[in-house]
Order: structure tokens, then C-alpha cells, then sequence
């Protein structure tokens, strides 16, 4: 579904990510670990159009078409199923919840947009209880499950979803991952970016290690759990939340 | 001093209010959203009364189309100047984008002066908007009536377009977090220019009624009403447009009230006693009335 | 400290600086040394603007305020006794009485400029950066209400002549060098890099220590007293004084200035100070015979534009030319952040 081919991504003076690949089929979760700085949500937004590589290439594959990313505008790369939830989730903490979830189907024109709304408040009691409020009165949990709602309202099949664990408690972070398992469920397929190794891989297929901006390892989930190394660089020394 | 003379003074404040608020509200969109202080929105005012004069009184079309012509003229103008202007240093520190409004400012002003010169033109809007009517004691002209009206009927428009709009709510996201409206697949360089669009309108609306209220216009017009525009949109707190429309009214009031009600001789204290509301409101309530308190967005 | 390659680059400067100063008096015309006297008082007044703008990053447009302080108390002070009781009728007896020399006028009109600036600054500056710009403004049409209401010490609004001809370009440039002096060894010392400290991150300069209201103040007032002193100058140069000669469009002159110079650039203001007061009388002949009035400020106006899109940070940036400056570590301090670097679109 998603190729990344050699991307050298530059942040004014330092270049953030060097030649890296990645690739993210149909249906899978695929987590991207690493500490602080890696990288990771630089890859994110190089995918979502707001940072643009230097070099390397970015193809979205669905239905037959090829979509490359490198020549999209941000809203057209929403447009052709991307949806991306932000790191710290960027919720318009100045628009009511409702306002929120209608701003995450900002580009669709179809007519089911009110059913979808329904089914984010089926999905999380919460955000139904709280339309009417601001998003910013929200708590942090609450205000992770409306960021991710309201990617979901774009209906994407590639969600690219940033820490969605930082600061929160642990009881909220075992939530959010039920809820990632359910959204793939429905057919989306999940890029996870987590300090949180431990957790991610627990629910993802396949996992890519970012350090300094070059993928150190990659594997399947379950393999990585056992490796040696990742067991030395994020679960052994360092617990969730506190990576180097 | 008479109930009727403080109700006229009330009336008058109205009107004045009116202005300062369809002039404040654009001045807060635009600054909520791109975090500029447009020194060069009073001049979009200045430019809207010119193209009224010419509308009405040089081609001699009726009101209607003035009325439209200001509307268009405004935001295509202000949409232009953020273009040109503002668009190529969006990531600049914000006080560039403030020294750019003053050059643009001034630049607008001194084409005014060249092409049209700096000569004040009588600027007389038909008679029976000028006829005055008896409402609750107090006298007002057709105009000062219709000042109030439109304001309103604006203003509730405006209000429907950001709270019900698809566009409308796009432009607060944006406004709230850029980098999360992009996300969302909003254009946020059209987001902007939707809120210059919408600010130069009203800015060109007020500009037709400031002009008819002065009885004149020149190219230097459009200085005290950007400069009060201000001060009203920080008594709100900038970026509020409930607040910016309070601001307007509040400042209205208290200027028709300190000539008012102060012996005549104060009466050239007026701007002096503008401003010095403005500097006392920036230190005690340093976000306005309705400004939440400010992240500093340097 | 021994005698390095700046001392002698700033010996030479100040050589020429006074040799086409005793050329000037002797041998142009009296329009001619308007003109140099004109550019020589806009570069004292860049030059204090660059060095509390720049340097605080605290973005005033208040200059022409204060050089109506300094310009009328100036004024005033020097001012022909014999005429003082029918120009100026509501002086009080101890001021309608004297008459004053330049030098100590000039001084008066500092001083009274800065105390305004301390009285004014001390509420206002703890005003964010566009905040304070408007503040500032503020202030001008405040002062300007004042001065067209004491028309009893002021004339007002008909605006005051026959103030003595005492400026002439050794006083212009004797303070000009003094601006320069005065500001170049602030931004240069332990206190400037204070303030660029400030400039650079409040919230870290505060966690430094570094005093940061006081030395916005003091910034702010030592401008001020510099504007003051310009204001003088300017009213014993030109020998008339009216309110509406300090309004917007010079606080803007002075902004462009700066911006072109650089932000923080001492030397640059004063190159684009003087190069512009060049420009706008090169281009005053075309504008009369045109009948273009306001071409002038429409070139500045679309060069301080042209500026800002193309090179934002001005010819110098914060720095100054490298001839002038001692090679020494933290001569680099002033490196100003470059656009973006800021926020994140």
C-alpha cells in the first residue's frame, strides 16, 4: 500500500532522515520504533506532504493506482486516503468536539458524513456526551480518541498515527491500543509510530527501528519482541515514555 | 443634561460603534488567523470609499451597486495584498509581516495622493439618505439608521459563516493550529485568504459608510479608522470576533461620551483619549475582554 | 589593550568623517549642507532606533515622539527672549526669560526625551512586540494632542518659526559620532549582550538573570535621549517646528532605515539612513516638476516591501562591517534568527 524508497529528508540545515525504505501492505500494522529525535514523526509528515524529501521516492499503491506522494498536496494526499494524527493530537482546542470531527471530513462531499459522525460517537461514548463542548476541556485521553476520530472521518485507508500513547495513563494507553486493533479491523491499515516498543509491538505485524534517522532493524513484530538488541535499546533500560 | 441629550449621545455612540465594529471584526479574522497586525486595513477602507465615490457619483449608479461594487472591491484588494505581501513570509517573524503592512499602508496612501491627489472630495451620498428621522426622541439620519442595521445584519451573517460554514469552521481551525488544519486537508494559504476576503469587504462596506458620515473623503482617510479599528479589536482581545465587535461598540460609546458629556474644550483631547485607553486596556487586561489568555506566537 | 586593525579603521573613519565636515562648511551651498545635516541627524536617530529595537527586540515606531519632545523643549529653551512674550505667551516667567545655547539645549531636549520615554516605558514596555508598536504610535498622536493644545507655549497647530539657525554639521556630526560611539561600546559590552540575550529568547535571559525590564528601559531611554537630541538638531536646522512633522510617515522613514540596514546593525542604519535621505532629495526635484507628490514615499515604500520578501534580514543583519569589529569571540552574538526558524508552518 505504501512504499517509502530511499527518502533523504532535510529540516533546515540537518538532514533528519537518510535513504530510508519502508514499506506498509493492506491490512497490516506496522509499527515505527525509536527514541526521541529518530525521526519518526519526520517520516510521518514527509508522507503527509508537509515536509518535503531532497530525494528518494514515496508511492501510496490502492486499487491498481499509484498515487506518488512526493508530487501531491497535502489535501491531496488526504484526498487519496491518508489520514495522519498528529503527535501531542493537535485538536482545535478553540472548536467544539463536533466542530472537530466535521473539520476531519473536511474534504469529503459525500452524503454519509452524518452516519460516520454517528459511528465515531458508537466508537467513543465520550465524544457523543461531549459534542457540544470544546475540545480543548476535553482531558488528554479524551482528547487522543478525538484526534483519532477525527482522522478517521477523512474514512482513510492508510492511518499514520504519532505517539498516540505520550502522556497518558497507562489504563487510557491500554484503550487507545484497543481501539488501533479495532480501526484495522474495519479495514484500515495502521503506520504506528511509538516510544512505547513494548506496546506497539504487542499489536503490530511488522516493526521498522529508526536511529538517527536511518532504519537499524526491521522484522516481524514478534521477532523484534525477542530480539536481543531492541530488548537492550527500548524495553531492558528504558521504560515507555523515556526513551534516550 | 437631559435624558434626551445623553439618549441622542447613546444613538450617536451606536453609529459610531457600528463602524468601528464592521472595521474591528475584519482586523481581528485577519489577525486571528495569520497573527498580523494589517496596518493596511484602514487603507482597504480608504479604497472602498474612493470606489464608491466613483461608483456613485462620477458614473451615478444607484446605492445597490456602490454597495456591491465596495464588497467586491475590498476583498479582492485585501486578497491581493496578502498575495503579494503577506503570502511569500508566512514563516517570518511576525513583526516582518507588521512592518510589511505599514509599507503597504503607506504605499497605498501615497498612490492615492499621486493618482487622485491629496485633496479632500466632497463626498455626498443622495439626499433622502441624509434626511433626518425621529426614532425614540432622538434624531437620526436614514444613514446612521441603516449604519446600525447593516452592521447587524452583518454581523449575524458573519457569525452564521464561522460557526455553520464548512469554510467558516475551517478558517477557526486554521486559525486554531495551522499544522492540524493542513491534516485535516484544509488549504490554508485559502483559508487565509478567505478571512483577508471577508475582512477587506467589511473593510470596503465601512469605508462607502465612513465616507458618507464624514461627507469627504481623501487618501489619509483611512488612517484613524485602522488606528480605532485596533484599539477596538484589542479592547475585545485580538482575534476575538465577539470580542472585536464589543470592542467597536465599547470604544463608540466611550468616544461619543468623552466629547459628550466632557466641557468643549476637551474635545481635542479625543485621540489622546483613544489612545490612552488603548495603552491602560493593553496593561490591565493585557488579552482584552474576550481574548484568551495568549500563547506567545513570537 | 593594544592598538588592533579596528582602532585604526575607526581612526581613518573618523578622519574623513571630519575632513568632508570642514569641507562641507566651507564650500557647499547652504541647501547643499541642509541635505548632509538632514542625513547626519537620520542617522543618529537609525542609529538609536537600531540600537533599542534591534537590540531588544522590542519593536517601537515611538522615535518621532520623543525628537517632539526633545524639538520643542530645544526650541523653547533657545528661543529670542525679546519675542518669547508674544510668540509664546504662556510660558512661565522663568522660562520666557532665557535663552539659551545650543549645546545645552540640546542636552535639555535629551534629557526631557528620555524622562518621557522612562515615564512612558515603564507601563508600556512590558508590551509584547506589535502591541508595543501601536502603543508607541499611540503615544505620537497622544504627544501631538498635547503640543497642539499648549498652543500658548507652542503656537500648536500654526507651528513655531524663527528658531535661531544654530545647528550646523560639526554639532550634527559630533553627535552623530557620539550616537554611534555611545551605542556601538553598549551592544558591544557585557550589558548588550544581555540585551541580545533578549532579543534572542526572553524566557532564557530571565533564566539567566539577566534584568530584563530594567535593561529594556534603559535601552528604550537612551534611544529616546538620542531622538531627543536629533529633534533638537532638527529644529535648529530647519528653524521651524510644527506637530505634524512627527507623525507616522517619519516613524515609518526611520523603520525603513532600520529594516534596510539590518535589525541590530548600528553601521548598516546609518549607511541606509544616509543613503536614503540621498534617494528621497535626489527624487524631490522629479516629484515637484512631476506634480507627483508622493512618489517619494511610494519608492521607500516598495523598497522596504522589495526588502522584506527578498532580503528579510537586512544588508548587515545584526552584525556590523567586519573592518570595524575587534576579531574576538562572540562577535558572532548577533546572529539573527533566520525566518522559519521560529515557527514551524
Amino acid at each position: 500500500m505504501l512504499t517509502l524508497d530511499g527518502l533523504d529528508v532535510w529540516r533546515g540545515p540537518s538532514q533528519v532522515l537518510h535513504n530510508l525504505d519502508l514499506e506498509v501492505k493492506a491490512g497490516e500494522i506496522v509499527a515505527l520504533l525509536g527514541a526521541n529525535g529518530a525521526g519518526k514523526t519526520s517520516t510521518l509528515l514527509t508522507i503527509s506532504g508537509l515536509l518535503r524529501p531532497r530525494g528518494g521516492r514515496a508511492v501510496l499503491s490502492m486499487d491498481g493506482r499509484e498515487h506518488d506522494l512526493l508530487r501531491l498536496a497535502p489535501d491531496r494526499i488526504v484526498a487519496a486516503g491518508v489520514a495522519h494524527c498528529p503527535e501531542g493530537r493537535q485538536v482545535f482546542a478553540g472548536l467544539s468536539v463536533a466542530e472537530n470531527l466535521r473539520m476531519g471530513a473536511f474534504l469529503r462531499r459525500d452524503g454519509e458524513v452524518a452516519s460516520d459522525l454517528a459511528e465515531m460517537g458508537d466508537l467513543f461514548p465520550i465524544l457523543r456526551e461531549r459534542a457540544g463542548g470544546l475540545a480543548g476541556q476535553l482531558s488528554g485521553g479524551e482528547q487522543m480518541m478525538l484526534a483519532i476520530a477525527r482522522a478517521l472521518m477523512s474514512r482513510p485507508r492508510l492511518l499514520l498515527l504519532d505517539e498516540p500513547s505520550l502522556g497518558l495513563a497507562p489504563q487510557m494507553v491500554d484503550r487507545i491500543f484497543d481501539v488501533i486493533e479495532t480501526i484495522r479491523g474495519r479495514g484500515t491499515t495502521v503506520l504506528l509510530v511509538e516510544q512505547n516498543a513494548g506496546m506497539a509491538l504487542e499489536i503490530a505485524d511488522r516493526a521498522y527501528v529508526l536511529e538517527n534517522g536511518r532504519i537499524t532493524l526491521s522484522g516481524l513484530a514478534a521477532e523484534l519482541a525477542e530480539d536481543a538488541r531492541l530488548q537492550e535499546a527500548y524495553l531492558g533500560l528504558a521504560p515507555a515514555g523515556e526513551g534516550a | 443634561m437631559t435624558g434626551g441629550y445623553l439618549l441622542q449621545q447613546m444613538i450617536n455612540g451606536l453609529v459610531l460603534g457600528s463602524v468601528y465594529a464592521l472595521v474591528a471584526v475584519g482586523f481581528s479574522m485577519i489577525y486571528g488567523i495569520v497573527r498580523l497586525i494589517n496596518f493596511a486595513h484602514g487603507d482597504v477602507l480608504m479604497v472602498g470609499a474612493f470606489s464608491a465615490f466613483a461608483i456613485l457619483l462620477v458614473f451615478g449608479f444607484p446605492l445597490w451597486a456602490a454597495v456591491l461594487a465596495v464588497l467586491t472591491i475590498g476583498a479582492i484588494l485585501a486578497m491581493l495584498i496578502d498575495f503579494i505581501a503577506f503570502r511569500p513570509q508566512r514563516s517570518a517573524p511576525q513583526v516582518n509581516g507588521f512592518i510589511t503592512s505599514l509599507g503597504v499602508s503607506i504605499l497605498m496612501q501615497n498612490l492615492g495622493i499621486l493618482l487622485l491627489s491629496g485633496q479632500p472630495r466632497p463626498f455626498n451620498l443622495p439626499g433622502w439618505m441624509r434626511t433626518n428621522l425621529d426614532v425614540l426622541g432622538a434624531r437620526m439620519t436614514v444613514l446612521e439608521i441603516v449604519t446600525v442595521a447593516v452592521t447587524l445584519l452583518v454581523l449575524l451573517g458573519l457569525t452564521y459563516f464561522v460557526r455553520g460554514t464548512r469554510m467558516g469552521i475551517a478558517m477557526r481551525a486554521t486559525a486554531e493550529n495551522p499544522l492540524a488544519a493542513r491534516l485535516m486537508g484544509i488549504r490554508v494559504n485559502k483559508a487565509i485568504a478567505t478571512a483577508f476576503a471577508l475582512g477587506g469587504a467589511l473593510a470596503g462596506l465601512a469605508g462607502l459608510l465612513w465616507a458618507g458620515r464624514a461627507g469627504q473623503i481623501d487618501p489619509l482617510m483611512g488612517f484613524v479608522p485602522g488606528l480605532k479599528a485596533f484599539v477596538a479589536a484589542v479592547i475585545g482581545g485580538v482575534g476575538s470576533l465577539v470580542g472585536a465587535v464589543l470592542g467597536g461598540y465599547l470604544l463608540g460609546f466611550a468616544e461619543v461620551l468623552f466629547v459628550g458629556l466632557l466641557p468643549p474644550s476637551f474635545g481635542s483631547y479625543r485621540d489622546a483619549f483613544v489612545f490612552g485607553l488603548l495603552i491602560l486596556i493593553l496593561l490591565v487586561l493585557p488579552n482584552g475582554l474576550m481574548g484568551r489568555s495568549t500563547e506567545e506566537r513570537a | 589593550m593594544s592598538v588592533g586593525r579596528h582602532h585604526l579603521a575607526w581612526g581613518l573613519l573618523a578622519v574623513v568623517v571630519i575632513a568632508l565636515v570642514a569641507y562641507a562648511e566651507g564650500s557647499l551651498s547652504g541647501y547643499e549642507r541642509t541635505v548632509l545635516g538632514f542625513a547626519g541627524i537620520y542617522a543618529m536617530l537609525a542609529i538609536s532606533l537600531s540600537f533599542s529595537n534591534g537590540l531588544t527586540g522590542l519593536f517601537s515606531l515611538g522615535h518621532p515622539a520623543f525628537m517632539m519632545v526633545g524639538a520643542y523643549v530645544g526650541a523653547v529653551l533657545t528661543f529670542p527672549a525679546n519675542r518669547k512674550g508674544f510668540m509664546l505667551p504662556a510660558l512661565p516667567e522663568w522660562l520666557a526669560s532665557v535663552e539659551w545655547s545650543l549645546f545645552p539645549a540640546t542636552l535639555a531636549g535629551g534629557i526631557a526625551a528620555a524622562l518621557v520615554a522612562a515615564i512612558a516605558g515603564f507601563p508600556v514596555l512590558r508590551l509584547r512586540g506589535h502591541y508595543l508598536a501601536v502603543a508607541t504610535l499611540g503615544l505620537i498622536i497622544i504627544l501631538r494632542v498635547v503640543i497642539n493644545n499648549a498652543d500658548g507655549a507652542t503656537r500648536g497647530a500654526l507651528g513655531l518659526n524663527g528658531i535661531p539657525r544654530h545647528t550646523d554639521l560639526w554639532w550634527i556630526f559630533g553627535w552623530l559620532a557620539a550616537a554611534l560611539l555611545v551605542c556601538w561600546r553598549l551592544k558591544h559590552s557585557s550589558i548588550g549582550r544581555s540585551l541580545l540575550a533578549i532579543r534572542e529568547n526572553e524566557m532564557a535571559a530571565a533564566c539567566m538573570g539577566v534584568p530584563r525590564a530594567r535593561a529594556k528601559l534603559a535601552a528604550f531611554s537612551l534611544g529616546a535621549f538620542f531622538a531627543g537630541v536629533g529633534g533638537v538638531l532638527w529644529a535648529h536646522l530647519l528653524t521651524n517646528l510644527t506637530p505634524g512633522s512627527f507623525g507616522i510617515a517619519l516613524a515609518f522613514m526611520l523603520v525603513v532605515m532600520v529594516v534596510i540596514g539590518g535589525s541590530g546593525s548600528l553601521v548598516g542604519a546609518a549607511l541606509a539612513a544616509i543613503a536614503l535621505t540621498f534617494l528621497s532629495e535626489a527624487l524631490r526635484p522629479i516629484e515637484q516638476a512631476m506634480g507627483a507628490y508622493g512618489l517619494v514615499q511610494i519608492v521607500i515604500a516598495v523598497l522596504l516591501i522589495a526588502m522584506l520578501l527578498l532580503r528579510p534580514q537586512g544588508f548587515f543583519g545584526s552584525a556590523e562591517p567586519s573592518f570595524l569589529r575587534r576579531k574576538a569571540a562572540g562577535s558572532r552574538a548577533g546572529r539573527p534568527l533566520s525566518p522559519g526558524e521560529e515557527r514551524e508552518v
